[in-house]
């Protein structure tokens, strides 16, 4: 086991120098935009005055390297910083009561996209695994190409086309669902589940494809080998065969694109917030953007960075572990 | 009667009950039950400081909801006192006595009087302030508590509209020592008192119980705001059900709504309008023919009809929409007239010219296409009109006010004086034309002082003449405040046309059918 111990030190180690990186290329890419957060605010209002006003008080007026590195050193600290949005509601009145620091502006949208993220993976990984075993058992039969056909053409389509369909099929033609997912905050679970539902189908719809069909290509690459063959010869059934006996060593490519599509889960559903009008991360994110919110861009980036990581380590150790070749390697 | 277009009245008959029931009593409205609207121009940004509100959100959740003013403009244009009672001025309308409302309380139990009042419009002053209202409060030199429930004004010059002014949404009144809690919480004098707010997302008000509107405004129990910018899903929410009201309805999906016998369509014409300024101290916008080439060489109803798919009306070069008191409607509308176009280029010396036009969305929805428009038609009149498409990240800061020529919006005022002196006075941060005729200038100075209202009618005539035949901004529509409403909610007959959503009062106005 100290094997797998060694990988996961040196993989984290590995994960905050690429953290470090990414900080980095955001933060340079945001200064290269056009506009800054005192012009975005004040729009029609920017007046040389104002607009030099709001940037002393952020600290814009300082060199870029400056504040880089005064933002590194309160993220080493834990301190993500204040939002600049907030921050300027503060200045307003001359006191920092009323300021939100990032992290509480972050966490409750985080929250919420981590919700719609679970409930989908509930939804789609058993429903894909199954798919992908049902297709490979019944490979290139009527049920294989329709499950193939369905979700390769959903995965072909575009996010808020997807979501419109839905949409029309669920919320106006049959009022079952609502279309709005606007979730909040002392919200009932059953009525956060509802709202969130037809979303997270929306998104279901969108990574079933990639997970059905690895599954099923990993099962079927194993159906030739020898050990396959000796259990078939057993006389087992073919459904016993796969789950049995093909499964457990095909789930090292799955898990790995489970854990591809968790991450797209968390990180890239802006589309899907935006049409449901669903609070979470990746509106927040836009948002910032749009108003050059620097310290809340950045503590979002760092959270997807450390999503795509952590999960691609969690996928790593579990192919280990999923394999006694690598469990106890000689 | 100025509250809809005739085009729009045509169209629609939707609010023919404008035309002859304005200031007939209401019908008996039901107290109770809940308003749910979707609304747009919600901001992670967003806060209850008053200095802040641009947008539709948060002007609908504290000027029409939590919030009051000292004054309000009436669905019908006209003026009413809500947290003053009552109002004079002195002969010269340099001093103005408001006398306030008495046994009015905050959401906290403070009760409201003239500390308050003066702690509330000190909040816009100070060198840092970023406050829109800035020059507003700047004009006043002496705020004096004469009373409890008194206050005394004192203005650096004569201003008959200053009960007007006192009306923005930016102005907002908050308890006296205590203005960074109210900002934080949401403390007001208003129908409704802050149950939840989360920027960007949604906000839930109560009513509150005791307030001095009484049984006369405010009829729901419970409001909820809720941010939706997209328009798609704006249009869903409002579709099945899940909201009652919506502001800027997509005109391409319009037909639809109308289809749906549940809901109701409000369209009125206001003040916003769509603009393009020259800066008339460079060449070759210096030279008066050269503008009105220009002005002769734009299609009005071409845009009206194509860029704002009939939801507007043409303008005549000057910012005073058909919610002003002193509209000149009848004045003679400028057309669109290629030979008058290569007339006045021939008067300038010129037989044809190219100018360069910068435009971008951000403008308004459609100003690459209108400046593309404006090109075609220019062309036939000798003016060569070269559409520059700049980027919209940036654009107020690097465009507009520094290019010779561009696109532009102004969604109005309420008063005229308020209009000219933000955007046409001289030597104001946004007179966006760098505009100074001397006339122009002299009649804004003793119109703004006057308080005989036909002679003030005169001078707004002449003033809007003047910016038609001479004026740096061409403003060829006057875009419509289009939204959409539930038939579950019913709404008075006259709709405001200030500001979207009745003058952003639904929660105030609007009540369960």
């Amino acid at each position: 086991m100290g094997n797998v111990l060694t990988i996961i030190l040196q993989r984290l180690a590995l994960g905050a120098l690429t953290l470090l990186i990414v900080s980095i290329v955001i933060f340079v890419a945001v200064n290269l935009l056009p506009g800054d957060f005192a012009q975005n605010i004040l729009g029609q209002g920017a007046t040389p005055e104002a607009v030099a006003s709001i940037r002393k008080d952020l600290g814009l007026d300082q060199p870029p390297v400056t504040r880089y590195f005064d933002w590194l050193g309160g993220v080493l600290r834990g301190d993500l910083g204040s939002s600049f949005a907030q921050a300027n509601f503060a200045s307003f009145t001359g006191t920092d009561s009323g300021a939100k620091t990032v992290a509480d502006q972050i966490a409750p949208r985080f929250a919420n996209t981590m919700f719609l993220a679970m409930v989908t993976a509930i939804i789609a990984v058993p429903l894909s695994i199954t798919l992908g075993v049902l297709a490979a058992l019944y490979r290139n039969s009527v049920f294989d190409r329709a499950a193939n056909i369905t979700t390769l053409s959903s995965i072909s389509s575009p996010e808020f086309f997807l979501a419109y369909i839905l949409i029309l099929f669920l919320a106006v033609l049959n009022p079952i669902l609502p279309s709005l997912s606007n979730i909040y905050d002392g919200m009932a679970f059953s009525e956060r589940l509802q709202k969130s539902l037809l979303p997270a189908l929306t998104l279901t719809l969108v990574v079933t494809a990639h997970m059905m069909r690895m599954t099923r290509a990993a099962i079927i690459n194993l159906l030739a080998s020898p050990y396959i063959e000796m259990a078939r010869l057993k006389g087992l059934s073919p459904m016993r065969v796969i789950v049995k006996h093909a499964l457990p060593n095909a789930l090292a490519p799955i898990i790995n694109v489970i854990a591809l599509n968790l991450a797209y889960l968390i990180t890239g559903v802006v589309v899907v917030e935006v049409v449901f009008v669903y609070p979470g991360i990746g509106q927040l994110f836009v948002d910032s953007v749009k108003i050059r919110d620097i310290p809340v861009v950045q503590a979002c980036c760092l959270i997807f960075a450390a999503a795509y990581i952590l999960l691609n380590l969690t996928a790593d150790i579990m192919s280990i572990l999923s394999n006694p070749r690598l469990r106890h390697p000689k | 009667m100025n509250g809809i277009s005739r085009r729009g009245l045509l169209k629609t008959g939707v609010a023919a009950g404008v035309l002859g029931l304005s200031g007939m009593p209401l019908r008996a409205q039901t107290r109770g039950g809940k308003l749910t609207a979707g609304l747009s121009g919600a901001n992670t940004t967003d806060s209850w400081d008053g200095r802040t509100h641009s947008d539709l959100f948060m002007i609908a959740s504290a000027h029409g909801t939590v919030f009051d003013c000292l004054t309000e403009v009436a669905a019908d244009g006209s003026l009413k006192g809500e947290l003053a009672e009552s109002w004079e001025a002195s002969a010269d309308a340099k001093t103005w006595t408001f006398n306030l409302r008495q046994g009015v309380t905050f959401h906290n139990g403070k009760a409201f009087g003239a500390d308050d009042v003066i702690e509330s419009l000190q909040m816009h002053l100070g060198e840092e302030s970023k406050s829109a209202a800035k020059p507003i409060v700047e004009a006043i030199t002496d705020m004096k508590k004469i009373t409890d429930h008194q206050v005394q004004f004192t203005l650096a010059a004569g201003n008959a509209d200053f009960p007007y002014l006192m009306s923005d949404y930016h102005i907002l009144m908050f308890p006296a020592g205590q203005i960074e809690e109210g900002i934080a919480n949401g403390i007001g004098t208003g129908l409704y008192q802050v149950k939840s707010f989360d920027p960007g997302v949604r906000m839930v008000a109560t009513r509150y119980a005791d307030h001095y509107k009484g049984d006369s405004a405010g009829f729901f129990d419970e409001i909820e705001y809720i941010a939706i910018n997209d328009n798609t899903a704006r249009m869903n929410a409002l579709m099945t059900g899940q909201v009652d009201a919506i502001n800027r309805i997509d005109f391409k999906t319009e037909a639809l709504l109308r289809a749906n016998p549940a809901l109701r369509i409000q369209e009125v014409t206001g003040n916003q309008h769509y603009s393009f300024p020259m800066l008339t101290k460079t060449a070759p916008f210096d030279d008066v023919n050269v503008r009105r080439a220009l002005k002769y060489g734009i299609n009005r109803q071409e845009m009206v009809d194509k860029i704002l798919l009939g939801h507007g009306q043409v303008g005549n070069d000057t910012p005073i929409g058909p919610a002003n008191q002193y509209y000149a409607g009848d004045m003679e509308q400028l057309a669109y007239d290629p030979d008058k176009a290569k007339f006045h280029l021939k008067e300038a010396g010129l037989d044809s010219i190219d100018i360069d036009l910068s435009a971008s969305n951000a403008a308004f929805e459609g100003a690459v296409d209108a400046a593309q428009l404006f090109q075609a038609s220019a062309a036939a009149g000798g003016v060569n009109i070269n559409v520059v498409q700049e980027p919209a990240d940036g654009y107020w800061s690097n465009v507009w006010l520094k290019k010779p020529f561009c696109a532009c919006y102004w969604s109005g005022r309420a008063t005229e004086d308020w209009m000219f002196s933000t955007a046409y006075e001289a030597g104001v941060p946004w007179n966006d034309s760098q505009w100074d005729q001397p006339r122009f200038q002299e009649l804004l100075l003793s119109a703004r002082a006057e308080l005989d209202s036909d002679k003030r009618r005169e001078q707004y005539t002449e003033m809007q003449q003047i910016l038609r035949d001479d004026g740096g901004v061409l403003i060829p529509m006057f875009a419509n405040y289009v939204q959409a409403v539930n038939n579950r909610i019913s709404s008075p007959d006259t709709v405001g046309n200030l500001w979207q959503m009745d003058n952003a009062r639904m929660a105030e106005r609007w009540s369960v059918a």
